[in-house]
């Protein structure tokens, strides 16, 4: 059912696809290819929330034989460790906000019938697709899965005689990361391309959503982010079979010369964090953009100050590029640079905290309705805040001292990347399910998910900065051989307690997915009144979104309780009674 | 969509058209080209490193410096001759499919007559020079081996091995996409689509020219 | 709902913010010469950024509650935004933010900005998978020089850090597996790997280091009390890195000097 102004428009390139390969496996439909990025993601998620169960508990009881798995050794956790972290970086949130919803909803809210080259989009999955498959077949080969964080250090990294899990394991995870950077490029290049070149008519810059200014900036960063990252697993690739020492100098392993010169860790540091930085700007951005959709739908009110968030998103962006040695403040790099990437990193902090007033600022005289996505973006504003405060600590190098590398860091990156971002993909999930699915996921189930993440999440991740205060170093695997670490135990099992009461609230959800899909309420093609172009299609939205149309756009997206107007939301579509902008 | 056939002429609509695919596929190639230069930059910039890298001597517990550039063989600014003239044929390509199309407009594009074969041939001729540059480039590298210059011979080889294969591997990626350009001349696919497939080949294919004499300054000039 | 999320949320606030203040898991006595100082910006940091946090969570919690849709027929209130009032809080987060960043940066200058002083007391420390190694000049004053074909840790000490016996320096320099200093006088770290990154870690000494193959890093850092305080490895270094721990014994003048002469008469 579309209201408001659409114009004729030329068929879509393409007609719509026949027969199940063309229309479910290898499509071209970028409504389709989010859904299998959602799908990956997904998947994903729960593999890398088991990799941390495992963790949580062999930290508390580490002689403790599982099940199926047996004991649980000191490499196997360091293993768990770095699978947990780069499944989680790469195949969630780097895939499930932008791949997987800003392939589907991005051309919607912009008025355009699919992306700039849907090819280049299909091939972008499957590359996604075959790293997945790689980085797990890391688990299954001799050795297994490669142990040095999915930060990936050398000479650790490049020196299979380093550890277990060296050798082979490590090779498929650096191949694994080499591909995925290669998909991650192609997406950007669709996502820029699409934003800047198909945008519907009056569908001006300024009066895109911020969802749409969010997963542009994210593609931008991506592009310019992503292609680092490749370097440096080449040179990593290099080094490890090819006899080259870009990363390693000299170097003994067990008394026995490693056969490399002359090469510098700090080199990979460099490379690594220049795209490590931008990668978590990345996570963070589409759940920005999506929650500031969100306050604004259901505040029944315009985002607080549309162009200043979108020039906090922006500098964010910029600013991002220019910060990543506060992740070496430790490492050997010169002192001055740290002092000048330390101001740089304090500065960043205030797009953000803009950011965090503008959302404030929305509900503020607002008619908020309790939607399960609305909870959930409540959710990632209060995360938001508690992982950002966290961030000026660790940004002042001389606090970053006793900070780096302990548990500190862990709480601070897990509450704003792990939860908040997650967050922002439960929310977006709760949100445009009815749009794909054409039925409402069940809000009872929504909320007792709600409940258990919130509070779950931060009665694991907040505790772990008193850990870190306290000294605990990250990434060990046992605290049974530093004495100050045993005081710390109770703390730790608590964390682990409570982690398994959280992971089983996420069945919830899942089991919601599922089950709302073929048993869901029905939902109207509009069920939240919201004014962005997506809610003017059918539901699910046809091949090419419009129906053969294509929409004319009269003014912004954040048009809720208009004065003079008859409805309190005015479709992008419909006119003003009274123009506004 | 009004489907052009293999006639030359384009409506006003199907001018605009092209128009529009056009821009896009170059915005398109130009982000794309953009997130390759980012792979470069980061090589350049650990070449640049590299050099001044001073590494600890365990023996005399001091830093010293240990880059020593590579000599580098004369074929390999043969190849870059190759490249260049391939670069031109390429345009030629391009510009020959671009005029065919487009007689009716007022035009940055000189009025030649076109033809079909032509282009094969340019293409043909671009193809071999692209093949005959990437098998120089091959025969470098053994001479380089027959010198005792392995890739992990030395700091500087390893760069030299680093970005040459890295930048052939890309042109390969180029010479594909001749082939597809070829097949899309050949096979009387629309004239709005030989328009952009050779446009966003030829610029592609500057590119890569580009890049390698890039590569060749940095390696020459800043060893 | 409203009233549900103000609750929680204010609840998550305040035991959060109970357990910094309680200083119930906190870190160790501070026992060296920068360590008042960094605590003390800690506590600024602390202080500030509990009352940023406390006020936004505050306000998010309450405005959940305040602006809920009761159901009547009120309309919410259409604004876009207010210029003024950005500008304001952006000059502000930014002086906020930058400030506390500059105030605290002159104890890093101090710490990392200047080299050790002439006479201070001068230990290299070796990271090694899984060990710290802690290598004493002797009265030469001169650390002899290492070859990494040497190294073999299964020798002791001095083949861990590959000590060669030719050079004449090395005859007097010893190699300890817990580390000695004297309290009241500034140490002389030089920091170094031979196979991984590690990183040097004394939570009392409020003093952190990555050890890097290549590199010799030199860092100085001055105990002012006496006592045991634990050194654990702060970067991923492979299966043993939960286990790479030693010990740093600050003694008075007299007892270093003692142990120092008794390492050397061992050397004799």
């Amino acid at each position: 059912m579309a209201t408001g102004e659409f114009a004729a428009h030329e068929a879509h390139a393409h007609a719509a696809p026949q027969g199940f390969i063309r229309k479910w496996v290898f499509s071209l439909d970028h409504k389709v290819i989010g859904l299998q990025y959602y799908f990956l993601a997904l998947t994903a998620v729960f593999v890398g929330m088991f990799l941390s169960l495992l963790m949580r508990i062999h930290l508390i009881w580490p002689g403790v034989s599982l099940p199926l798995f047996g004991e649980i050794k000191p490499e196997a956790y360091l293993s768990l460790l770095t699978m947990h972290g780069t499944i989680m970086v790469f195949f969630v949130l780097t895939t499930a906000p932008q791949g997987g919803f800003g392939n589907y909803f991005l051309p919607i809210q912009i008025g355009a019938a699919d992306m700039a080259f849907p090819v280049i989009n299909m091939l972008s999955f499957w590359v996604t697709f075959l790293a997945y498959i790689v980085m797990l077949s890391a688990f299954f080969v001799t050795g297994g899965a490669p142990l040095h964080g999915w930060t990936g250090y050398p000479p650790l990294s490049a020196l299979p005689s380093a550890g277990p899990g060296e050798g082979l394991g490590a090779d498929l995870w650096v191949i694994s990361i080499a591909l995925f950077c290669i998909g991650a490029l192609m997406s950007a290049l669709n996502f820029i391309t699409t934003t800047l070149d198909m945008r519907a008519r009056g569908m001006s810059l300024m009066r895109m959503p911020l969802t749409c200014w969010a997963w542009f900036i994210t593609a931008i960063l991506g592009l310019l982010a992503f292609g680092v990252l490749l370097a440096a697993g080449i040179l990593l690739i290099l080094d490890r079979n090819a006899g080259t020492s870009f990363f390693v100098p000299l170097v003994t392993v067990n008394g026995q010369l490693a056969g490399h010169k002359g090469g510098s860790p700090l080199l990979w540091q460099h490379l690594f964090w220049f795209f490590g930085h931008p990668e978590v700007y990345i996570a963070i951005l589409p759940a920005m953009g999506l929650c500031s959709q969100l306050v604004s739908v259901f505040s029944r009110k315009p985002i607080f100050g549309y162009k200043a968030m979108v020039y906090a998103m922006l500098s964010i962006g910029i600013m991002g590029f220019m910060v990543w040695g506060h992740h070496m403040f430790m490492s050997g790099m010169s002192p001055y640079s740290g002092f000048a990437f330390s101001v740089m990193t304090m500065a960043i902090g205030v797009p953000s905290a803009i950011k965090t007033f503008n959302w404030l600022g929305t509900l503020w005289g607002g008619k908020i309705r309790f939607s399960s996505p609305m909870l959930f973006a409540i959710g990632f504003v209060s995360l938001f805040v508690s992982g950002g405060i966290s961030g000026p600590f660790l940004a002042q190098p001389v606090l970053d001292i006793p900070l780096h590398d302990t548990y500190f860091v862990t709480g601070h990156f897990h509450l704003i990347m792990g939860v908040a971002s997650i967050f922002g993909i439960f929310a977006a999930t709760y949100y445009w399910f009815p749009k794909m699915f054409g039925r409402l996921m069940n809000e009872r189930l929504a909320r007792w998910h709600f409940w258990f993440s919130f509070v779950g999440t931060y009665a694991i991740f907040m505790p772990m900065h008193y850990l870190g205060m306290a000294g605990h170093p990250r990434r060990y695997s046992e605290l049974t051989e530093v004495g100050y670490l045993h005081n710390l135990l109770p703390l730790q099992k608590f964390i682990t307690y409570v982690a398994f009461i959280t992971i089983a609230g996420q069945f919830i959800f899942l089991f919601n997915l599922f089950w709302s899909m073929k048993f869901g309420k029905k939902a109207s093609d509009n069920p939240w009144e919201a004014t962005t172009l997506e809610w003017t299609t059918a539901t699910p939205p046809p091949h090419d979104n419009f129906a053969g149309r294509t929409p004319v756009i009269h003014h912004g997206p954040y048009e809720y309780s208009v004065p003079g107007e008859p409805r309190d939301f005015v479709m992008q579509t419909d006119p003003l009674t009274v123009a506004v902008r | 969509m009004t489907i052009l056939t293999s006639a030359e002429n384009f409506s006003h609509d199907g001018l605009q058209q092209l128009e529009m695919r056009l821009r896009r596929a170059r915005l398109g190639l130009g982000v794309g080209v953009l997130g390759i230069v980012m792979v470069f930059v980061s090589f350049t910039s650990a070449y640049i490193v590299r050099q001044g890298l001073p590494t600890l001597d365990p023996r005399t517990n001091t830093l010293v410096h240990d880059w020593f550039p590579l000599p580098l063989p004369a074929l390999l600014f043969f190849n870059t001759g190759l490249l260049l003239i391939s670069s031109v044929t390429m345009e030629l390509a391009r510009r020959q499919v671009a005029r065919s199309t487009t007689p009716t407009r007022a035009a940055s594009i000189p009025n030649v007559f076109a033809g079909r074969e032509g282009t094969i041939l340019w293409l043909a001729l671009t193809a071999v020079l692209g093949l005959s540059f990437l098998k120089g480039q091959w025969t470098v590298w053994r001479e380089m081996e027959a010198s005792g210059f392995y890739v992990a011979s030395s700091p500087s080889s390893s760069f030299v091995y680093l970005l040459t294969g890295t930048h052939g591997v890309h042109l390969l990626g180029g010479i594909f996409a001749l082939l597809t350009a070829g097949a899309t001349v050949l096979f009387r696919r629309p004239a709005e689509s030989r328009v952009v497939v050779l446009d966003v080949t030829a610029w592609y294919w500057h590119f890569m020219t580009l890049l390698w004499v890039y590569i060749l300054c940095l390696l020459e000039f800043a060893g | 709902m409203g009233l549900v999320l103000l609750i929680i949320i204010w609840l998550i606030t305040l035991i959060s913010t109970y357990f910094f203040i309680a200083k119930t898991w906190w870190f160790p006595v501070g026992a060296s010469a920068a360590a008042a100082g960094i605590d003390h910006y800690f506590t600024v940091t602390l202080l500030l950024m509990g009352i940023v946090f406390v006020a936004a969570q505050g306000i998010l919690g309450f405005f959940a509650w305040r602006y809920r849709d009761r159901g009547t027929s009120t309309v919410a209130h259409y604004s876009h935004g207010n210029n003024r009032l950005e500008i304001a809080w952006t000059v502000l987060t930014f002086i906020l933010f930058v400030g506390l960043n500059l105030m605290s940066s002159s104890i890093w200058a101090s710490e990392r900005f200047r080299p050790a002083q002439p006479g201070a007391v001068q230990v290299e420390v070796t990271g090694m998978q899984f060990q710290w190694y802690f290598r004493y000049p002797g009265p030469d004053s001169k650390f002899g020089a290492t070859k990494p074909e040497l190294i073999d840790p299964s020798t002791g000490g001095e083949g861990a850090v590959g000590l060669d016996a030719t050079d004449a320096a090395s005859k007097d320099d010893f190699v300890t597996g817990t580390m000695y200093l004297p309290v009241g006088r500034e140490a002389e770290v030089i920091l170094r790997a031979h196979d991984v990154i590690h990183s040097f870690f004394v939570p009392g000494m409020r003093f952190k280091q990555d050890a890097v193959p290549g590199l010799a890093i030199h860092m100085h850092f001055t105990p002012i009390s006496t006592g045991d305080y634990e050194i654990v490895c702060a970067e991923l270094c492979g299966l043993g890195h939960y286990k790479m721990h030693g010990m740093l014994k600050v003694v008075s003048q007299q007892e270093f000097d003692a142990w120092l002469t008794a390492r050397e008469s061992e050397k004799q």
